[in-house]
């Protein structure tokens, strides 16, 4: 047990239950005690090695293949070097290289309604992880849908679906791609859809689905709201803004008066 | 191309076609201006274009602008706001004078208090790119901007925190424990201030009466603001919600500020709106803006500028809202703006010197995302940096860790660290509250309470015992 003179605990820790915010950490006299400094390292860490640990894609395609209904997997590439080079510079990692655009050429066959993107963009562990689970869920949602080939991108961006759907001539492209890892969720996988793909399109036009992983929005509940996103798009002909909000309408109540315990009625 | 701006070192000589070009190779190295492809090319270069800059007549910037009067209503605002009598005590004087003149004792708090409506964005930030770091907080700590809402925010001695209670999901009882955590740390003088996870007028209605809900029972001597848009906080206000601040992001082009869904009339209208309420004590500053650099460039809306420029532009609309408080979310846009921690903290400190040179109650988001090269000793070195050149507030959040926004911002810990380190009080009114509360005994070297303040041990009661 730690010494209560110098370490002060803090008893609405037990808070907790009600959000991962780091609440009721205590104190040593107006600091930090050593055991939550230690643990802020280890989550900064692997923060830290999501976005620069490079993303195993041979073991996702790997992964991918065993899902039944889905074809062979592509390898490629964009134009950003180095991670370094893909922090500095986000354009790059939003085109294909020039192998890799022969490559996808060589492979497109009859236009697909669906092209499926996986890319590591800032964590490579939420690609890892994450993308061969959502898919095996997903495929149940899209029967009579006729899709691409995986394509898996090394060094990607958001947009890299526009390039890669484009080449494919996709009526709508799928993004699978690893997001701003933060401390708590150094795995987030985030999709994002988009009608229409092509170079040069604004960030108006996608519809984005965040924080899918186990301990976050799960594949399931995520495969639904793509596939919702998928035929919604289908009537309209459209994504992003046309969509938005829609699948969410009607579920906060300005009238809610439902506020907090710290502000219960009091004494009664 | 006419070469109107020369220098020569040696046998070399560097050339600038116009004054933004000077401007842009004037500045620090950071990445954004490389991937906007301004940046000075060599080291050489960035020092020639400073020694252009500071040669330069502080006037040139009244004669020609850097983003044209016709196009752009943040350039109109300042041309046409400027004051030239109050420009009158520097206006004989060039850029590297100006960095002189604000160094030396002529430049007291008063006389600087008295030039800042004679002087535009562009000047300020001119300096700043000839200024080291300790001079961008030497001057910075000479400049007094006061503003009050139910505290009074920027008193000498002082430094102001926001409790940012954000949750993925807004769930009501979630952003309350972080805003006890907050609170039982001493801190939300500044604001208590929400990012909503979910941005419509319903949710912003819905949080702006948790926190009002809050702030009356305990009979808090602060703010509350929900981080939403300007046009959607005006309708909560018609709606009846009980609004103190009204936030919006802000930007330093027209552009940009088009991209970010309003202009300049959609401000005075909410500000308007706000001031009708009449829900101040102590003042009536009831804005709140945050800016970064790097916003005019990720909307494409930088008109061939540096991204310090674009930012102390910002700072013009800024001021002529007189808020409460302004924020730069300095480490939140990503590395391909601010690269590492050194960048970071260079930008961090212009920032904050340019803001309250002009005039701002300037705070700083002490922040860095995970993708950034930077770490909680740059958070550490940035801060004590700020303290010393007396920021006006930083954010406060539960371990430093920003569970909804995805990135590492300051801690309630991290502020009494501050505190303690160069002695710096809350608001008075807050410091009372903390007194009377026994929360925190500032007159005894910050010491926290080792137990929980009757009202908020009663709240506690009230839960299930459950886990």
């Amino acid at each position: 047990m730690p010494d209560p003179e110098i370490l002060t605990e803090n008893p609405w820790r037990s808070l907790r239950r009600f959000t991962d915010a780091r609440i009721g950490l205590g104190r040593v006299g107006v600091s930090l005690p050593t055991r939550e400094l230690l643990a802020f390292q280890i989550a900064h860490a692997q923060a830290r090695d999501a976005v620069h640990l490079p993303l195993d894609a041979e073991k996702l395609a790997d992964d991918l293949r065993e899902l039944e209904g889905l074809g062979d997997p592509l390898v490629l590439h964009t134009t950003a070097e180095t991670r370094d080079d893909y922090l500095r510079n986000p354009p790059k990692g939003e085109e294909l290289d020039a192998s890799s655009v022969a490559a996808l050429e060589e492979a497109a066959g009859d236009p697909c309604d669906l092209a499926l993107v996986a890319a590591d963009g800032l964590s490579s562990f939420a690609a890892q992880n994450n993308v061969a689970p959502f898919l095996r869920a997903f495929l149940d949602h899209v029967e009579g849908v006729s899709l691409s080939r995986p394509v898996i991108v090394e060094q990607g961006r958001v947009a890299i679906g526009d390039h890669v759907g484009e080449i494919l001539k996709a009526r709508a492209v799928l993004v699978m791609i690893g997001e701003r890892p933060g401390l708590s969720s150094p795995d987030s996988l985030g999709l994002y859809f988009t009608w229409g793909p092509e170079t040069g399109l604004h960030d108006a036009r996608r519809n984005c689905i965040s924080n899918v992983r186990a301990a976050g929005l799960d594949y399931d509940r995520a495969a639904v709201r793509a596939a919702w996103l998928l035929s919604e798009a289908r009537k309209v002909e459209t994504s992003g803004v046309a969509l938005k909000d829609r699948s969410s309408e009607g579920e906060i109540d300005a009238s809610d008066r439902a506020t907090s315990f710290l502000a219960a009625p009091s004494e009664g | 191309m006419s070469h109107r701006f020369r220098y020569r070192i040696g046998d070399r000589t560097h050339s600038f076609a116009t004054l933004a070009e000077v401007m842009a190779k004037a500045t620090p190295e950071r990445s954004g201006d490389r991937l906007a492809g301004v940046a000075a090319g060599t080291a050489e270069e960035r020092a020639a274009a400073q020694a252009v800059l500071a040669d330069l007549p502080l006037k040139v910037f009244l004669s020609e602008a850097l983003v044209p009067y016709e196009e752009d209503e943040v350039t109109r605002l300042i041309v046409d706001g400027h004051d030239a009598a109050a420009f009158a005590p520097v206006s004989h004087l060039t850029v590297g004078d100006f960095r002189d003149w604000l160094l030396s004792d002529l430049a007291t708090e008063e006389a600087l208090t008295a030039l800042r409506p004679g002087l535009t964005p562009e000047m300020v930030a001119a300096v700043a790119k000839i200024m080291r770091n300790q001079d961008l907080i030497l001057v910075a700590k000479k400049c007094r901007v006061t503003t009050a809402f139910r505290g009074t925010v920027g008193l000498p001695g002082r430094l102001s925190t926001r409790i940012q209670p954000n949750h993925p999901t807004d769930d009501v009882n979630g952003i309350a424990a972080s805003i006890l955590d907050g609170l039982m740390y001493g801190a939300g003088d500044a604001v208590i201030g929400i990012n909503p996870a979910t941005d419509n007028v319903a949710q912003a209605i819905r949080l702006n009466r948790l926190m009002a809900d809050i702030i009356e029972q305990y009979a808090i001597p602060t703010q509350s603001c929900v981080l939403t848009h300007v046009t959607n906080t005006l309708e909560c206000i018609e709606a009846g919600a009980p609004v103190d601040l009204v936030f919006q992001s802000i930007a330093g082009t027209e552009e940009a500020n088009t991209s970010f869904g309003f202009s300049l009339k959609d401000l005075a209208e909410a500000r308007d709106a706000a001031l009708s309420l009449k829900r101040g004590t102590v003042g009536e500053n009831v804005m709140y803006f945050e800016t970064g650099q790097g916003s005019e460039l990720s909307a494409g809306a930088h008109h061939g500028l540096d991204q310090q420029t674009c930012e102390a532009r910002a700072y013009a609309v800024a001021r002529h809202f007189e808020p409460l408080l302004t924020n730069t979310v300095v480490g939140f846009i990503g590395p391909e703006y601010l690269f590492d921690g050194k960048e970071i903290a260079r930008a961090g400190l212009e920032d904050h010197f340019c803001g309250k040179l002009m005039g701002v109650p300037m705070g700083c988001d002490v922040c860095y995302t995970n993708h950034a090269e930077a770490d909680q000793n740059d958070m550490d070195n940035l801060l004590t940096l700020l303290g010393v050149a007396g920021v006006t507030f930083v954010m406060g959040i539960p371990g430093a860790d920003d569970i909804m926004l995805n990135y590492q911002t300051t801690s309630f810990h991290d502020a009494l660290y501050l505190r303690r380190a160069l002695d710096l009080r809350p608001t008075p009114e807050f410091d009372d509250w903390l007194a009377k509360m026994a929360i925190l005994d500032s007159d005894a070297g910050f010491r926290l309470a080792s137990d929980v303040p009757d009202g908020f041990a009663r709240s506690l009661k009230r839960l299930p015992q459950d886990a």
